[in-house]
């Protein structure tokens, strides 16, 4: 076969992620077209990483949940929760900020084993759970800031969300990234090849390897020539290699994937279905307040609104990234490719000064196409 | 020549049908002629589903090649309704009834009698009771589909296809989950059709069941017809010589037959299940080690029950104890018993046993996952290698380790279930149903696994409901009905006679 037609093969297999960062490449031309330029700025690209964060993270989580054939509607209200949390506790109680953190991510944990001990040991649906947490934090959020915006928050607390690394290390860290992806994938053909698995001929992987590698390094480029990697970049980077890891490599995350698939062909083959699911909304609780912290730090203040309407981007952005919300399939890397997405949409219409009104429309739409799109490819 | 050309109701020539990668029909040829009863037999894989797929229209036409003829025309469906409307109706294994829904909505879901799109109840209710009557099922029309058995179920869909003036009657499998009683009463109700001048193609696994009921049968093998016979024209050794490519000597295979001692002990095992209304009183039985114990009895006795729950996935235990090899099962949980030792591969493999959109090795591997572990992380290669080694021992046919499991035939995703069941090193292993919807073949293959098993010292219980196979398989037989142990027979007294004397006395 032709280097051509080995491309086009690799297209038909792997069509849904081909066609998701088609998608994103897509919209990120439109959005160029339609700023004159501005959204491809480095500055703005930027900062559209920065702003992928929040979402990027809780998706992680939500990958998990998803998989196993549940669903997380509250996790606007706990992000927001558990960075009302920690804002209060350092502004109002004069908390240092590793302990305001810690507090709010063992809110965070407690919610989420609230959420594990209703869905997996009551056997309530996830669905109702999740929405009752959703409506019940968002009261809290009023009590705990007593309807007020709580604010300013001490330097080392903003660094989390407004610091970046500097450019050397930025530099080195991108280095290590490219560099530790391309020997990461090239280890991965040969163990396959060891298999007797399918791999494609070295010229194609090439290819392959080249442009994604390039397109990772022009990302951190475009980040080091800024002012270098945001600390929440970074953050966001390494939660999301550990939660890939976790997801494809352990037993956890195996058994998770089990559980959507066939939840009565996993009990019955030995996997403790109501254990493994209050681990994963406790470990999803944690990470919903991860965000939750990221946001505070961002905006430097706790608001009321904080975190409204985040759980439907996070779904959407699990859903564009191919996972399927009947269980058993799904990606971190999908994930963090349909948060990019949602974030390039909000980013870029805000930029075009696009009523609101248009950029929820717009934003309706695309998820609409791309679930329909996902599900047309799945078919074949 | 005329009158030759009349007798076929139905022609299919030459009928070719791709699927990337591979040729399910490679110029199949099939005719029935008007008012016989034709067999339709085959491995599984050898296109007969794919067949009568084109024949209904959900194929349609334009993506095969080749030409249907009914009643000499010739025909070009683009939709199961054109094939309705052509008298072809088709009556799947997996039932295609609304559960919630009532007996006569069901016989007229898509057919619907109306005025201006107003339902005219009446004229729908006598329909449903003429259809009724004439597959001799005695019930109100208004009884929510639910509430009935499956060999009731089934009947109320052959109810349907008559209503819709069936013509061609395709039943495929139709006797696969029904009771002994019941699978007698739809090869009389077949007989019957027959009379009436319907054509019924018939799709069985069972062989004997063919011989007494069709007038011709056709083979399929690999996607071609490997012969059309009368019924007289060759016994079952050589329908299955036919099918299969190859004598098949023996099918159930020998084995030694050396025991030890007890591995599996049941004792007054007693549980209930408010839902269904079963329970299940004071069974005690055990299995020795290199032993194969069979449990029969009619379908509703409590085999499959009794199975899930010493696994604890039914009902709740109420008294009982469970020793495995010496040593008392502490919890009923699907895990301590596979910790124990016991591994079970349940009835319903793709609802119990598979994860089917996952590929062949994370199934295969399912049960050991933390064996192949260090520290929660799954190691790679072990993993491969565990999976490929069934795979060349069961000699499981696919493509690769990658393919996904719902792409496999029913033996070779039975074979992945055992697969799991093997791969932690059981003492006792519980095969429920384990030759159900499989093709001679791969059923063979099956006995020969079972039977080295047996030799290597596992402990096997085989509940089925295949007496012939609970016969040739099995050491001694335990027979239940209605929740209790009602016999064993072993040696000269094992006969069908005996067993269902015990299984419905």
């Amino acid at each position: 076969m032709t280097l051509y037609e080995h491309i086009r093969e690799g297209f038909h297999k792997n069509i849904r992620q081909y066609t998701m960062v088609m998608a994103l490449v897509l919209i990120w031309v439109a959005l160029t077209l339609f700023t004159d330029g501005v959204f491809l700025s480095p500055r703005n690209i930027s900062n559209l990483f920065l702003q992928t964060v929040t979402v990027g993270i809780v998706a992680c989580g939500m990958t998990l949940i998803i998989v196993t054939g549940n669903i997380d509607l509250s996790v606007g209200a706990v992000a927001g929760f558990a960075g009302a949390v920690a804002a209060v506790l350092q502004v109002n109680y004069g908390w240092g900020t590793v302990p305001s953190v810690l507090a709010a991510l063992a809110a965070g944990l407690l919610i989420g084993a609230w959420h594990g001990f209703w869905v997996a040991y009551r056997k309530v649906p996830a669905f109702i759970v999740t929405l009752a947490s959703m409506l019940a934090f968002r009261g809290a959020i009023l009590g705990v800031t007593g309807g007020a915006t709580i604010s300013p928050l001490r330097d080392s607390f903003k660094a989390i969300g407004t610091n970046y690394v500097s450019p050397f290390f930025s530099g080195l860290i991108a280095a290590l990234c490219v560099l530790g992806f391309v020997a990461v994938q090239l280890r991965m053909r040969k163990r396959r090849m060891a298999y007797g698995f399918p791999v494609l001929p070295l010229s194609a992987e090439t290819l392959k390897l080249s442009v994604q590698a390039v397109v990772l390094a022009a990302a951190f480029s475009i980040m080091i020539f800024n002012q270098g990697i945001p600390y929440a970049v970074l953050l966001l980077l390494a939660l999301a290699l550990a939660f890939g890891f976790m997801a494809q490599r352990t037993v956890f995350g195996r058994r998770l994937y089990a559980i959507g698939g066939n939840a009565e062909a996993a009990k019955l083959s030995g996997i403790n279905i109501d254990r493994t699911l209050m681990k994963m909304f406790m470990l999803s609780g944690v990470i919903t307040a991860v965000a939750g912290t990221v946001m505070t730090a961002r905006l430097n203040a706790a608001t009321t609104s904080a975190g409204v309407n985040m759980e439907l981007d996070a779904i959407a952005a699990c859903v564009i990234g191919g996972t399927s919300l009947m269980g058993g399939e799904g990606t971190i890397v999908g994930a963090l490719i349909g948060a990019l997405i949602m974030s390039s949409l909000d980013n870029g219409m805000s930029l075009m000064n696009l009523d609101i009104t248009y950029q929820y429309v717009v934003k309706g739409l695309i998820l609409l196409i791309a679930v329909w799109v996902d599900i047309s490819t799945r078919r074949k | 020549m005329r009158e030759r050309m009349n007798r076929y109701i139905l022609e299919m020539q030459n009928i070719v049908k791709e699927f990337p990668g591979v040729r399910a029909l490679d110029g199949v040829t099939f005719s029935a002629a008007a008012g016989e009863v034709h067999a339709l037999v085959g491995e599984n894989g050898a296109g007969k589903s794919t067949l009568m797929k084109v024949l209904s229209g959900v194929y349609a036409h334009g993506s095969y090649k080749g030409e249907i003829k009914i009643n000499g025309e010739e025909r070009r469906f683009s939709s199961v309704r054109d094939s309705e409307r052509a008298g072809v109706v088709i009556i799947y294994q997996e039932l295609a009834l609304v559960r919630q829904l009532s007996v006569c909505e069901n016989i007229m879901l898509g057919d619907e009698i109306h005025k201006n799109g107003v339902i005219d109840w009446p004229a729908a209710a006598e329909k449903a009771a003429a259809a009724l009557k004439l597959v001799g099922l005695d019930i109100n029309p208004d009884t929510k589909v639910s509430s009935l058995g499956v060999g009731q179920q089934q009947l109320v869909e052959i109810a349907k296809a008559l209503s819709k003036d069936a013509k061609i009657l395709v039943l495929d499998e139709p006797t696969a989950a029904l009771s002994e009683g019941e699978a007698e009463k739809l090869l009389s109700l077949i007989k019957e059709l027959r009379g009436r001048g319907v054509t019924c193609v018939y799709i069985s696994h069972r062989l004997k069941e063919i011989f007494r009921i069709a007038d011709r049968i056709t083979v399929l093998r690999d996607g071609k017809t490997a012969g059309t016979f009368g019924k007289d024209d060759l016994n079952e050794a050589g329908l299955i010589a036919k099918m299969v490519g190859r004598e098949v000597k023996d099918i159930f295979p020998s084995r030694r037959h050396e025991f030890g001692p007890a591995v599996l002990d049941v004792k007054n095992w007693s549980a209930s299940d408010a839902a269904y209304g079963m329970k299940l009183k004071n069974i005690n039985f055990s299995v020795r080690k290199g032993e194969i114990a069979g449990l029969a009895g009619l379908v509703g006795a409590g085999r499959t029950e009794l199975a899930m729950s010493l696994f604890g996935v039914w009902g709740r235990k109420e008294s009982g104890e469970l020793v495995v090899d010496g040593k008392q099962v502490p919890r009923f949980t699907p895990k301590a018993l596979i910790k124990a030792g016991v591994a079970l591969a349940s009835e319903d493999r793709k609802r119990w046993g598979l994860v089917l959109i996952h590929d062949v090795k994370s199934n295969i591997t399912l049960s050991s996952l933390d064996a192949l572990a260090s520290f929660g992380v799954v190691n790679e290669n072990a993993e491969v290698s565990a999976a490929e080694k069934y795979v060349r021992e069961m000699a499981i046919k696919t493509p690769g380790l990658e393919q996904k499991a719902g792409n496999l035939s029913g033996g070779n995703q039975q074979k992945i279930v055992l697969s799991k069941c093997l791969m932690i090193l059981p003492k006792v292993l519980i095969l429920d149903e384990p030759t159900r919807g499989i093709d001679v073949g791969a059923k063979v293959e099956i006995y020969g696994i079972i039977n080295r098993l047996a030799e290597k010292g596992v402990a096997v219980l085989l509940i089925s409901s295949e007496l012939p196979e609970v016969l040739g398989m099995c050491d001694r037989v335990f027979v239940m009905r209605a929740g209790r142990i009602s016999g064993e027979v072993s040696g000269a007294a094992a006969s069908q006679e005996n067993i269902m004397r015990y299984a419905t006395a």
